[in-house]
Parts: structure tokens; sequence; C-alpha cells
């Protein structure tokens, strides 16, 4: 049998010191609050360890999650794990294309049934011919990928809670994965896109300890979805004096003031931008001057305008409003009116 | 539907439907009722506009009742300010009414409506505990106490979402505009519609006894 190439073999190829890989391994478990020590315990098993099987489904997606896990400029110890573990089935990256495609998935699935994890990206339509692989419907790839799978993490808001595609009026009739899948273990990692550095830390505790992190009532990891991003904003002090940037480019957003009126959604919004930030730790939406978009909770694009601040009511305007006065004024005169003729009456009646 | 959809959507919007009609309903249900003029010549010339006056002159106890009453008159008065100011001048307050309006002014700084929320769920508490204590005065009846709990929960509600303590800030948010919910839907047909009716109750009064000549 060929040498397997194990992950430590990978990193070395690529150059990566040990020290970085130490470094990232320290900062996974402390994200994952796992104990100390286990970092160097996560280490020596994540380098130690072969490729696992991952099956990874793209539905109705826009590859942005890919995207955000391999393009970053330097090679990272995320998409270097990223691509370690993604090479039996991928859409996007696999070679393989067609009929031969679709075989190394289903040989995938044979040979490490109970064991392979599957990832998917993108939601899935109900309405089956609206998203097709080489003929076979999401949904019916879905289930059959799932069938012996060890676990789903689904990577994105779309697989995690339908995303885009199910923003009204959801043409597809598309739903998350854990609308269909209800057997086995699911993850949701989600993010229009994801932190890189939570789905390979979901990944990295799998390999190396062989469980799945705490999940929150939403499905996703604790570690990284525990924290509001508005009680970790650097902002935040401006939030409570009261100083609101009003419009994107006056003096209160020069001088980086609080996003609240211009729509910044993070007081509903939980996931690790603030204290992990993107790009390597550079910087995150509200620090380069856009409000959060909340795009790591369910429904995040039918939550109203991604410039109407979260205190706004969302139900339209004020006709009805207008049209309950009238109705009120109306029922209310002629409630009186009518007591009043019965008293008239009641007058005459005593008189006569 | 989380339960912060639900209730920044139609639960605020159906209990505001309510509270527009329900205040028009009972404004003119009551004012279309009302007698004609009193046609017996008026002891005091002047009796309309002392009538308007009284208006403001209740305002404030008279003098022979201060020393009796100056506890819940100052304590109401610290109540009712302090919540205006919470429900007209904190953002997010601001930003609900103009997102219904499109009108907006400057709001206060945060620490500055968690002590004004302070404030107003304080005295409201100051004032529930002299209503317990003195049961002969109040002759209080169950409406009573379940207003205090619909005007306090709002307050509390708010607060907590406010300064992001107690539930997720999701939940406790939702819950506000829940109990505000509530309140909208319940003014109208509560005592709460004294908002309204203290001005046509004082003038009515003032008017009455301006014509009877009664010094006001
Ligand atoms: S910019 Fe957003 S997250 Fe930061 S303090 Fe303001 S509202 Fe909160
Ligand atoms: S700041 Fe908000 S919208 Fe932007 S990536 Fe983070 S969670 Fe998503």
């Amino acid at each position: 049998m060929a040498y397997e190439a194990t992950f430590g073999d990978v990193l070395r190829s690529q150059g990566v010191s040990r020290r970085a890989f130490l470094k990232f391994c320290s900062t996974t478990a402390s994200l994952l609050a796992l104990p100390a020590g286990t970092a160097t315990a996560m280490a020596e098993a994540l380098s130690e360890t072969r490729r696992p099987s991952v099956i990874w489904l793209s539905f109705q997606e826009c590859t942005g999650c890919t995207e955000a896990l391999t393009r970053s400029h330097a090679p990272t110890i995320e998409n270097l794990m990223f691509n370690f573990i993604s090479l039996d089935y991928h859409h996007t990256l696999q070679a393989a294309a067609g009929e031969a495609a679709e075989h190394a998935r289903e040989e995938a699935e044979r040979e490490n049934a109970g064991k392979y994890l599957v990832l998917v990206d993108g939601s899935v339509p109900m309405l089956e011919y609206c998203s097709t692989v080489a003929g076979i419907s999401n949904k019916a790839m879905l289930e059959d990928a799932c069938t012996n799978a060890a676990a789903v993490i689904n990577i994105g808001t779309c697989s995690a809670y339908g995303g885009i595609p199910v923003a009204k009026p959801n043409p597809t009739q598309a739903v998350p994965v854990g609308h269909i899948i209800k057997d086995k273990p699911i993850v949701n990692v989600p993010g229009c896109p994801p932190m890189p550095l939570a789905i390979t830390g979901v990944i990295a505790q799998y390999l190396t300890l062989g469980k799945l992190p705490e999940l929150d009532h939403l499905g996703r990891p604790v570690a990284f979805f525990g924290e509001n991003i508005h009680d970790r904003c650097y902002r935040r002090p401006f939030y409570d004096r009261g100083q609101f940037a009003e419009t994107f480019d006056d003096e209160g957003a020069r001088k980086g003031w609080c996003l609240y009126k211009l729509g910044c959604k993070a007081p509903v919004t939980y996931n690790a931008c603030a204290h992990l930030k993107w790009n390597n730790g550079v910087s995150f939406p509200i620090q380069s001057g856009h409000g959060c978009l909340g795009c790591s909770e369910p429904g995040f694009w039918d939550m109203g305008g991604v410039y109407e601040s979260v205190a706004t009511g969302k139900f339209g305007d004020g006709t009805r409003l207008g049209a309950a006065a009238l109705a009120g004024a109306a029922l209310g005169a002629g409630a009186a009116v009518l007591a009043r003729r019965k008293k008239a009456h009641v007058h005459e009646e005593d008189a006569g | 539907m989380s339960l912060l959809e639900f209730a920044r959507g139609p639960a605020i919007h159906a209990s505001l439907i309510i509270l527009v009609a329900g205040i028009f309903l009972r404004l003119l249900g009551v004012l279309v009722l009302t007698r004609g003029a009193d046609l017996s010549r008026p002891r005091d010339a002047f009796g309309n506009f002392k009538g308007y006056r009284t208006v403001f002159s209740r305002a404030w106890p008279s003098s022979e009742f201060t020393t009796t009453t100056i506890y819940q008159t100052v304590m109401a008065y610290v109540f009712h300010i302090s919540t205006l100011l919470v429900v007209v001048a904190i953002v997010p307050h601001i930003e609900f009414i103009t997102s219904l309006t499109g009108l907006s002014w400057p709001g206060l700084p945060n620490f500055i409506g968690v002590a004004l929320g302070t404030i107003a769920l304080a005295s409201l508490i100051a004032l529930i505990l002299r209503r317990l204590s003195n049961p002969a005065v109040y002759n209080s009846t169950l409406g009573d106490y379940v207003t205090w709990i619909i005007v306090a929960l709002p307050l509390l509600t708010g607060l907590m979402a406010f300064a992001h303590v107690g539930l997720r800030y999701e939940t406790m948010l939702a819950l506000h505009i829940l109990s505000a919910a509530l309140l909208f839907a319940y003014m109208p047909f509560s005592k709460l519609m004294h908002a309204f009716w203290f001005i046509f109750s004082r003038a009515q009064s003032g008017l009455a006894y301006a014509h009877k000549g009664v010094r006001i």
C-alpha cells in the first residue's frame, strides 16, 4: 500500500515550522477551552494524523466559504489543514470530474463507513430540480452521503440555517441541512463566510480528541460562538457614551464611533469576529468601519435592512396604524351616538 | 420565527394598532357623550379661562394638603418625568420612533438612560410600597396591581436589556418589546388612559366650579 502522508508531513513539506504549528495548536486548544497541556498532545496527534476521509458537499452556495478558507495570502495552517482533509470529494477543489468524481465519493463512503465526516456548504432546495450535481439532486446526495457518516459539519450559514437562499421569497424552497438529516450529530459553523479558525478548530478537535465540541442552542460551537460581538467590540465605549456615527463619512465615522445607528447587528450576533478577527487577526468588519450584518445568525438576510438599526420595528410602514386610528374613532363616536340616543329615548319615556 | 422577530414584527405592530384604535375609541366614545353647555348665567365671567387654568394649577396639591401628600406627589413626579425621558430620549427608542414616523432628535448617553430607568423603577416601587402600606387610603383593586406590573415590566426588562445583564441580549430585547406591546395594548382600556383624561377631567372640574363661582 502506498505511504499515506500524515498532516505532519504536509506541514513539513510546506515549510511550516514546528513552532508555528505549536502556536496554532495552543490557540485552538485555548479557544476550545481545553485543559492546559492539550496543545502539545493535540500537536502530536495532529501531525500523526493520516488523511481522514471527508466528503465536502456544495449545494446552493456561492463558494465564499471555501474561498474564505483557501484564499488567504500565505499558506496558513488553516488552509493547509483544509487541503489535507478535503481530498476525497470537494466539488470545487478536486481534480477529478464527472463520473470519476462521483465514484470517488461513493468509494470514500464505502471504505470509511461510519468514520468519515460530511462537510456541507450551501442550502438544500426542496424543489429538487433547482440544484443537481451529476444529475443527482442535492437532497438525494445529502441523504446518501450521510447514511454512513460519523457526523455532519455545516460550513457557513446557508447549510446551517438556510442563509441567503432561504431569504424571502425563498424561490427554491431551500432548507438547512438539519431539516433533512435528523439522526447524525450536526455541528453548525455559521458565518457568511465562517471564520476559518472556527472551521479548523472544530475539525482539529475531532481529529485529535475524537469528539465534537460543546454546542449552543443553535448548534454552534460555544468556543467560537459563545460571545456577543457587541460585548467584545472595541467601539463599545462610544456606544455607552452615546457617540454614534450618523453616516459613513461624518466626523463620528472618522473618529471611529459606534455604528449602531448605521445598522450594526452585533448586539444580536454571536461570533468570534471581534476577538479573533479576520485575515490572520488583521481586522474585522466593524474595525474597517461597517456595522455587523449578523451573518452567523439564523435568518440574517431577512432581519431587516442592512442599514436599519437593531431597534427598528419590523412591520413595514404606519398605514395600518392610520387605519386603526380612523376605525377606533368611528367606533368610539358610533358607540357614543348610540348611547346618547338610548338616553334620549329613556328620557322621553320617563317624560311620557 | 425567533422570539425577537415575533416581538418586533407582528407583536409590536398589533399592539400599536390596538393602542391607536383604543385611544381614539375611548376618547371619542366619551367626548361625544359630553353634555351641552350649562345654560345658566355663570357666576364668574372668567369661568372658561379658569377652567383651563385648572389643568395646570391642579398639577400640584393645594397648600393645605402639601404635607400629607408630599411623598406620593414627589415620587409620582420623579416617576413620570424619568419614564417620559427614558421613553423618548434614549437612542434605541428614538431609532424605533424614527422608523415609524421619520422624526429624529439627539438622544441621551446610555449611562444616563440606565440611571433614569433605575430612578423610574425605584420610584414606581416606592409608590407601590405606599399603596400596600395604606390599604384604607387607596382602596386598591386587582386592576391597580395588574397595571403596576404591566408598567413595571418594560422598565425592568428594558434596563436589563440595555445593560446587557440577565438572559442573552436578543431574548431580553424580545421580552422588553413584548412587555411594551402588552403595555400598549392594555393602556387604552385601563387607568393608564389618565395620560389623556387628566386634561379633560381637570378642565371639566375647573369649568364646573368656576361656573358656580367656587374659588379655585
Ligand atoms: S459598532 Fe456595533 S458592536 Fe460595536 S459597540 Fe456599536 S453596536 Fe456594538
Ligand atoms: S462582523 Fe458580523 S456580519 Fe461581519 S463576519 Fe462577523 S458576524 Fe458576520
